[in-house]
């Protein structure tokens, strides 16, 4: 183990100085695969999926970052990781220096190189993506984190100057998470609150083990504990304490909220109520929190899937997440029913090809219209209906328009409802002033994340709606800086 | 951690805690309930809160051996701690001076009625507890419901004390006798809860019942405390517990608290064999593994 590095890293990398490889070359080399668990094999445990890059691997993969002058990548991360910095570092073979590259803007390297979807950042910009295939960003990000994770020191990081500023932050998800983690570097002193009994919001109880492993969500928030930062779990702000109480009683100079997207959003047909009909956030949550994939070991239950058929409803990551949950809880035919086609799918990319791999069936432009009762009070089936694509919505995607007389029955005895959620109200109600949306979203500046409350900032879902791990943590990122700006010059 | 300042059997198989949780006895209302676990590899179950001391910084909870989890943890003492408590959750009672109101508790849920009784007490109402039980020994409470109420009224359901019959004989000879009544508050088994809204909603007198669905996190996010209510579903974690029990839909409620019969009677009988085997051995090593069952 090396000893605790100097961090955050401040001299500037000559990137270009260290891939001596001409550019013509580097182009023809072939993205570098990530080990994987076999499908078979896979389909039927909750370890992780993908296994990691080798370090021949991840400096072969690095050898064919193009170093842009403009990179996009960077330009396209929403925490604007410095990408072919810390890529020439591995060229390098400075593992830890491109850890630190990377932490100088992304305090969760471990899990955004698991959950992130490059495609739609990093990956998605890339040149190298125009001509053949865009680097593997994701999966080197992924590998210095883990190279991080087993040989740094981290009993004795650095500290900054302590400010005298308290902050508090609502949720221990990836905004709250990178908001701390932002503001700890700062010298403030951080306290994170969190509702559930595992600090880790959505990453603890939405994330199956099989894409993110809880091992990496606790060494990562470990990280997080020796940069200074405090965690009290069992706190749900709004009822045990109240931010006007945290403000003015528990002498908090600033509060950032990143409570999350809350209630479960049901579809409101017949036979919700049916037992084997769950919301994907109570189905996931007894898998991933309470490890009900492990009962009896682990005291909560989850009804039996053995042989069973099971469907989740919806094209998200959320919806894939739980029908290859179903699938190694021991489900017989696993089927994903969309209302659009597969171009619309939410979805990142790798998880889609990853389920289909798995054996999952994907029921595009379906939508179930009922739950049928096996006349005790249990799920029996779902009566379907067809869609065809109309015109796009305010989404940009194409409207689901059902097909007249397209009905049919399919036998189910579990179905998960994955179609999204709406604002959970408990801070909102709480805290007087404080001004929200239609829909009950708080209201928050885009590039500040000021609240109309001084002194209150939000992010990520709750102030959004439903998004992903990485723009949660965008907002974090912006909401740290500004309350930065607002504990050192007082103004609002 | 959660320390247990003083647990004692109330009746048997019903034990009172008095836990140190000074954030929650800061912020507890009548009505509201928290939800807690042993250990690591614990369920979250959910218990109303009998009562709390905000300047002592306790909270006291009543808690009935059902389950696992239940039964577990009534074999902690006085000094041990509990892993996880979280709350207050839920809306509290709506506490107001309506006139009369007659409270009502089954079983282990007359603990959960008392601090919503006092409170309306202490809101004008004249207050009329009817308290029922199987027998004599599970009555529970007796003497501080008597000291909050106007009256106050037993029954047995074997008639080894008080009144033999159930809750809802007395309810009824209130009714018959004319007295007026603004409301009724009901607490217990979901049989005598559902019972007391169909007596009174012949009478239409406002009732409010508070459930008991299966829980997981207890603040609206994972949507497994469902309820029907008036033909549409609720969360009784952040809509309830307390509901018009006129409204309710009591069947779909016990339906699915059925849901994991066949996980609760194994997690019990796992736990029955491993209680038995440690007690025949009794300098084995405590156990670290967790229990499951219960609820309110």
């Amino acid at each position: 183990m090396r000893p605790a590095r100097r961090w955050p890293v401040t001299q500037p990398t000559k990137s270009s100085l260290l891939n001596v490889l001409p550019l013509k070359q580097r182009m023809k080399i072939p993205r570098q695969h990530m080990l994987e668990q076999c499908a078979e094999q896979r389909a039927h445990n909750f370890t992780e999926v993908n296994l990691g890059y080798s370090e021949e691997l991840a400096r072969q993969e690095a050898l064919r970052c193009l170093d842009c002058a403009k990179p996009a990548c960077t330009n396209d991360c929403p925490v604007g990781v410095k990408v072919k910095d810390f890529v020439a570092l591995i060229v390098a073979g400075d593992y830890l220096g491109a850890a630190a590259k990377i932490r100088e803007d992304n305090v969760l390297p471990a899990i955004t190189g698991r959950v992130c979807p490059q495609e739609d950042h990093c990956e998605g910009g890339c040149l190298m993506g125009k001509k053949v295939q865009p680097l593997g960003i994701g999966y080197l990000e992924r590998f210095v984190a883990d190279y991080e994770q087993r040989h740094l020191d981290i009993s004795n990081l650095p500290k900054a100057a302590p400010t005298g500023k308290k902050v508090a932050i609502v949720g221990s998800g990836p905004s709250g998470l990178t908001a701390a983690g932002d503001l700890v570097q700062k010298g403030h002193q951080v306290h994170v609150f969190e509702a559930l009994h595992t600090p880790g919001g959505v990453l603890v109880y939405g994330i199956p083990e099989f894409r993110l492993p809880k091992q990496i969500i606790r060494e990562q928030i470990d990280y997080m504990r020796a940069m200074g930062v405090e965690f009290e779990t069992n706190v749900v702000v709004g009822r045990t304490v109240t931010i006007d109480e945290l403000m003015n009683e528990e002498g908090y100079d600033a509060v950032f909220i990143g409570t999350g997207a809350g209630l479960p959003q049901f579809m409101g047909i017949p036979g919700e109520h049916l037992n084997g009909v769950y919301s994907a956030n109570e189905f996931l949550t007894r898998i991933n929190l309470m490890h009900a994939y492990e009962f009896p070991k682990y005291d909560a239950p989850i009804v039996d899937f053995l042989g069973k058929n099971v469907a989740v409803i919806g094209g998200g990551n959320t919806a894939l997440d739980s029908i290859r949950s179903a699938l190694r809880l021991g489900a017989g035919k696993a089927f994903v029913l969309y209302r659009r086609s597969e171009a619309e799918m939410p979805a990142r990319k790798e998880e889609v090809k990853h389920a289909q791999q798995e054996g999952i069936e994907f029921q595009v432009l379906t939508a179930p219209i009922e739950f049928l009762d096996d006349g005790k009070g249990w799920l029996a089936g779902a009566r379907c209906q067809k869609m065809a694509l109309g015109e796009p919505d305010a989404s940009g995607r194409h409207r689901p328009v059902p097909i007249e007389g397209s009905e049919y029955e399919i036998p189910l005895s579990v179905a998960v409802i994955a179609i999204g959620t709406s604002a959970n109200p408990i801070v909102q109600s709480t805290t007087p002033g404080l001004n929200t949306s239609k829909r009950n979203y708080i209201q928050a500046d885009a590039t500040t994340q000021r609240t109309s409350r001084k002194g209150v900032f939000a992010g990520g879902d709750i102030v959004t709606g439903s998004a992903t791990v990485i723009l949660a943590m965008g907002a974090g990122r912006r909401a740290a800086k500004s309350i930065d700006d607002y504990l050192t010059s007082g103004e609002w | 951690m959660f320390k247990i300042l003083h647990a004692e059997f109330l009746a048997p198989g019903i034990k009172r805690f008095v836990i140190e949780a000074p954030r929650i006895a800061r912020k507890q209302k009548p009505g509201q309930f928290v939800i807690l676990r042993l250990n690591e590899q614990g369920e979250r179950i959910p218990i109303t809160i009998e009562h709390s001391d905000a300047e002592r910084g306790t909270i006291g909870i009543v808690v009935q051996s059902a389950g696992k989890t239940t039964n577990l943890l009534n074999s902690l003492n006085t000094g041990d701690s509990i892993l996880d408590v979280v709350g207050p959750l839920g809306k509290p009672s709506e506490i107001e001076n309506f006139g009369t109101v007659v409270v009502m508790g089954g079983g282990v849920g007359t603990a959960m009625a008392y601090p919503t009784a006092a409170a309306l007490k202490r809101a004008g109402n004249r207050v009329i507890s009817i308290v029922g039980a199987r027998n004599k020994e599970l009555v529970i409470l007796e003497r501080e419901l008597r000291e909050v109420s106007d009256a106050l009224m037993i029954t047995t359901d074997d008639g080894t004390y008080a009144d033999k019959g159930f809750v809802t004989d007395k309810l009824r000879q209130l009714i018959e006798n004319g007295t007026r009544i603004d409301l009724v508050l009901a607490i217990g088994p979901i049989p005598m809860m559902r019972a007391v809204a169909e007596m009174t909603r012949k009478e239409r007198i406002r009732t409010v019942v508070s459930l008991n669905p299966i829980m997981i996190d207890g603040t609206g996010m994972c949507g497994g405390c469902r309820v029907m209510v008036d033909g549409k579903s609720e969360f009784a974690c952040v809509d309830g517990p307390e509901f018009d029990g006129h409204r309710v839909d009591f069947s779909v409620l016990v339906q699915r608290n059925s849901m994991y019969r066949a996980a609760e009677q194994k997690s019990m009988q796992d736990f029955q064999r491993e209680k038995l085997h440690l007690d025949a051995a009794p300098t084995q090593e405590k156990t670290t593994c967790a229990l499951h069952g219960g609820g309110r």
